[in-house]
């Protein structure tokens, strides 16, 4: 597996490498659907100019990133390109040694229970996927990731969203508790990955054998450790940070930015309009109603789905990047990369057309609109703001569609494929 | 006895300055800022050169150097920051010989009231739009054409709204307004009502595409004649092309229209004083404004001057059109699901699901590549062309455009059989799918930008992408396909365009006159920015170019 693998960086490389050299990077770096004022290029090198003439970069709300980003390219601006170009592999790599690790898992998982072969009904043995089927599917993840046109702009515009994602994609990867650090990278540079502690550790209880009751007291006794290693690195990353720059200006300016959403600029998400036309008395409240909205899913998620946690860590992932508060679309690129893992549940899923063809046209459409309303000045931000809604309306059809099939296919892989009722008829199963 | 009495050589030494462009009768840029100065006015002068990529034989230039002069009529009594610009295209010859007088005799005027509040630019610009973008690129600090112009030493604040002037006699019997500017892009339609309001005031005949409106709705013979009218302003709207000085400010978001002076046979004329007086009221309504134009609307259609459809009316039409598309790919959809009515197992169901992946993907790269090839090969091959053949450089563009165009008919034939053999039935459907859906986007982006275009293109391509498939009579759809392609619905576009001019062509006139709109699509491309050119070519040529692939799948 490592020729096509290594033929895919090759040529992923190359694409990113020709179109830093076209005249197209500038003008994607200042599109607002590939980079938000969190992610910014610009942002950084003007935080890097502060720096350089003994100024905090966080003066003047312009840089909003944490002081570890700002130290890795004091060294490294002179090689940027080539920094974001190795993320995107990183990324990748992580990716495909993390999906074949998980399809290992899997196959044991069945084997195990081929084994007890009366466990699973006679007719769904269909619906159990052979280790020949799942061959390819780390390949295809590396793909998706890749040579997805999200990815490849986020890229090209220097968009620091390529960092933030690869920590993230590196915590399905541990299976030692010590990688905890990484999710708390992830966390320490938008507050958001915090959701996934749940998932990892999950994850992390099931490699480990340890049963997921909270009755028991390993449960509990993991719970802690995993904290206390989650926290500890959280603590000395921060403690880190105010002894980089020597104040403790970062932690309005970064965290206070992310929830706070002072900066309206359009983007692909949900809150700039919103905020635009809020009045100032309802703004808090609305505010919270947003930021919750993010957390608020990880509890039922996790209780619903503690026996399948990478499942539950794709879901988290959709949902932190449709619902944050400046996101973009590297973000959408590092949910999608997961979608091959799922692709044997293409026959369950009911709105896959429409949602691929939604997703399509208002990719299309957003620089579409945007022309219209900024510079020929004929639409206005209503249109734009349309075009985003149904962006993300498509999103969360895609993520709850993949959520049934998931649970249908458990459901028929518990009670049989082709369900009857008791007085014999078929029976059609409904998501409640 | 000398060199110019041969009338060969005449020609040649003509034709020759013509394409350097020597100013035997330039514009007269002294005498210009002198009497500007005179009039009060503060005048600067712009200096711009720019070399075309193939000499332009509409307009006999190549090398094209000229000056543009404009005088401020600074506001007494306010601050500097909004302005609206007066101008008039100066170019040699009887073209547009009244304008000019017209606008200083204004400047004259307007020079001696108290109450403008925003500065007034009057500006009188050569070599029509390309001094005009020169003008406009230096206001604005931006530089999106590669001209090369020299920096502007006055300004005026911001620019709220535009009028220029044609008038090529002292007496009119009706005033024309132009509002089709670049890209498609229409002033607010306020601006096309200040104008017709003023007119019925002053009692001036007015005209919208040069004919007359009718109040005879209910007969067969008005309504046509109002049918005409709007099926002229939407292939004017569709080429794309600025039909006055005033398109290139659409673009920054003023709101500017041209007037045109025509002198016909009738009895009443109107002297230039009415005419003056109608643009001093019109510009004195602009200088009441308190912001820019935009409560009317921007997406219209005008039957006539006093009628107009709305994108609210004319939108469902298209949106129509457009779902034909998306309940096709709906169709192949679902064919595509239903597994046909043979055993396989799962493995090799994938196989041939990823062999139909790649065979769609070799049809999709090379319609592309032709059709990046139909982008840049013209221009940048033309030495070469006109080395092996004896062509002028125009005419080596529009023919090597020509010529790749009908080479890509030849191509597609035999790509998919490279890669994997033959197709499948499968293969087929997913590229009909993905074809189906492109174009389907493709047509809405095209339509929201430039809603003629964008409707012209689906009338011709949405029947043959509906009904294509391999099983249909070969030579008769690919007859019908190569009628409905993109090159011929310009070819019917333009003799259909001048008949509705009332200026019918012969067969040869016409075919001359199509290629000299081809060059001229080109040029406006790389001279203004024009999007017509590249879409064709990028877009919707290669996606043609799939369903022509569709049709000889084997």
């Amino acid at each position: 597996m490592a020729a096509p693998l290594t033929l895919l960086l090759v040529v992923a490389v190359t694409i990113r490498a020709a179109l830093y050299r076209s005249s197209l990077a500038e003008v994607i770096a200042e599109r607002v659907e590939v980079v938000s004022p969190i992610t910014a290029w610009k942002r950084v090198i003007e935080g890097l100019a502060l720096l350089d003439l003994g100024v905090s970069p966080y003066s003047g709300d312009v840089f909003h990133e944490t002081p570890l980003v700002i130290y890795l390219f004091h060294f490294l601006v002179d090689y940027a390109e080539i920094t974001f170009m190795l993320a995107d592999v990183i990324s990748a790599i992580a990716l495909y040694l993390a999906v074949k690790e998980y399809n290992k898992q899997v196959v044991r998982k069945k084997q195990k229970f081929a084994l007890e072969a009366d466990r699973y009904p006679q007719d769904c043995l269909e619906l159990i996927r052979s280790p020949k089927e799942m061959l390819y599917i780390p390949l295809k993840v590396a793909m998706f990731y890749l040579l997805n046109p999200f990815t490849i702009l986020s890229c090209v515009a220097k968009s620091t969203c390529g960092l933030n994602n690869a920590p993230q994609i590196i915590t399905p990867h541990c299976f030692k508790i010590s990688f905890a650090v990484f999710l708390c990278l992830a966390t320490y540079q938008s507050i958001y990955p915090l959701t996934l502690c749940a998932p990892a550790m999950l994850y992390l209880m099931q490699r480990q054998y340890i049963p997921v009751n909270y009755r028991r007291a390993s449960f509990w006794w993991f719970v802690v450790q995993y904290l206390f290693m989650y926290l500890g690195s959280l603590f000395v990353l921060i403690c880190l940070s105010f002894f980089l720059l020597g104040s403790w200006d970062y932690l309005p300016s970064v965290y206070g930015f992310i929830l706070s959403v002072p900066d309206l600029t359009p983007n692909i998400g949900l809150f700039w309009y919103f905020f635009a036309e809020m009045f100032e008395h309802f703004r808090l409240f609305f505010l919270c109603v947003f930021q919750i909205n993010v957390f608020f899913y990880t509890v039922p998620l996790s209780i619903k789905l503690k026996d399948h946690p990478v499942f539950l860590m794709f879901m988290q992932l959709a949902v932190i990047s449709i619902f944050k508060s400046y996101p973009t679309v590297g973000d959408i690129a590092l949910y999608m990369a997961l979608l091959p893992v799922w692709s044997h549940l293409h026959r369950f899923l009911r709105n896959i057309f429409l949602v691929s063809c939604v997703l399509l046209a208002c990719s299309v459409l957003f620089p579409v609109l945007w022309h219209l309303w900024i510079y020929a000045g004929s639409a206005n931000s209503n249109f734009y703001y349309a075009i985003t809604l149904l962006f993300n309306v498509a999103q969360i059809l895609l993520v709850s569609d993949y959520f049934y099939a998931f649970l249908r296919r458990e459901h028929h892989l518990i009670h049989g494929l082709y369900l009857k009722k008791k007085d014999g008829s078929e029976a059609t199963l409904v998501l409640k | 006895m000398g060199l110019l009495s041969d009338p060969n050589r005449r020609r040649a030494l003509i034709s020759l300055l013509t394409r350097l462009n020597a100013p035997i009768c330039g514009m007269p840029v002294d005498w210009l800022v002198k009497t500007m100065q005179a009039r009060g006015l503060e005048v600067f002068t712009q200096r711009f050169s720019r070399t075309l990529p193939f000499p332009d034989e509409n307009n006999e230039r190549y090398i094209v150097e000229g000056t543009n002069v404009y005088g401020i009529l600074r506001a007494p009594r306010a601050p500097r920051t909004e302005a609206l610009v007066l101008s008039a295209p100066c170019s040699p010859g009887d073209d547009n010989n009244q304008a000019v007088g017209l606008l200083l005799g204004l400047a004259h005027y307007f020079r001696n009231q108290v109450f403008w509040a925003k500065d007034i630019i009057f500006l009188v610009n050569e070599h029509d739009l390309i001094g005009m973008q020169a003008w406009l690129e230096g206001y604005h600090h931006t530089n999106t054409t590669g001209m090369d112009w020299s920096p502007l030493q006055g300004r005026g604040g911001s620019i709220q709204a535009a009028l220029s002037l044609e008038l090529s006699s002292d007496v009119v019997t009706s005033l024309d307004i132009v509002l089709e500017g670049l890209n498609g892009q229409l002033p607010n339609l306020d601006l096309a009502n200040l104008f017709y309001a003023f007119c019925q005031k002053i009692g001036v005949l007015c005209t919208i595409q040069g004919r007359i409106q009718r109040n005879d709705w209910d007969s067969v013979s008005g309504y046509s004649h109002a049918v005409q009218t709007m099926m002229l302003m939407v292939m004017k709207q569709a080429s794309g092309r600025s039909w006055g000085d005033h398109g290139l400010f659409l673009r920054y978001h003023i709101e500017a229209a041209t007037i045109k002076g025509i002198n016909s046979f009738r009895q009443y004329k109107t002297d230039a004083t009415t005419v003056g007086r109608l643009l001093e009221g019109m510009y004195r309504k602009l200088n009441n404004l308190l912001e820019r134009l935009h409560q009317s609307y921007f997406f219209y259609l005008m039957p006539s001057l006093s009628h107009f459809v709305s994108i609210g009316y004319y939108m469902p039409a298209f949106g129509l059109l457009a779902v034909i598309l998306l309940l096709r790919a709906l169709d192949l959809w679902v064919q595509l699901a239903t597994p046909p009515s043979r055993n396989e197992d799962g493995v090799a169901d994938i196989e041939q699901s990823s062999t139909g992946v790649l065979s769609v993907l070799t049809p999709l790269v090379i319609s592309h590549l032709t059709g990046a090839a139909l982008y840049m090969l013209p221009v940048r091959f033309q030495e070469m062309a006109v080395e092996h053949f004896q062509v002028s450089e125009t005419e080596a563009v529009v023919l090597t455009a020509i010529a790749v165009y009908t080479g890509g008919l030849a191509l597609p034939h035999n790509t998919h059989r490279l890669i994997s053999g033959e197709g499948t039935e499968q293969g087929w459907r997913v590229l009909k799918l993905v074809a189906v859906l492109y174009l389907a986007v493709l047509l809405g982006c095209t339509a929201l930008i430039n809603f003629s275009l964008g409707f012209i293109l689906a009338l011709t391509l949405v029947p043959v992408a509906s009904f294509v498939t391999p099983h249909v009579p070969k030579l008769l759809s690919a007859v019908v396909l190569v009628i409905l392609s993109p090159a011929f619905t310009l070819l019917f576009s333009v003799f259909i365009f001048q008949e509705l001019q009332e200026m019918p062509v012969s067969f040869q006139d016409g075919w001359m006159l199509y290629l000299s709109v081809i060059s001229q699509g080109i040029l406006d491309h790389y001279l203004y920015g024009s999007l017509v050119y590249p879409l064709i070519a990028l877009m919707v040529y290669p996606c043609w170019l799939l369903f022509w692939n569709i049709l000889f799948w084997k």
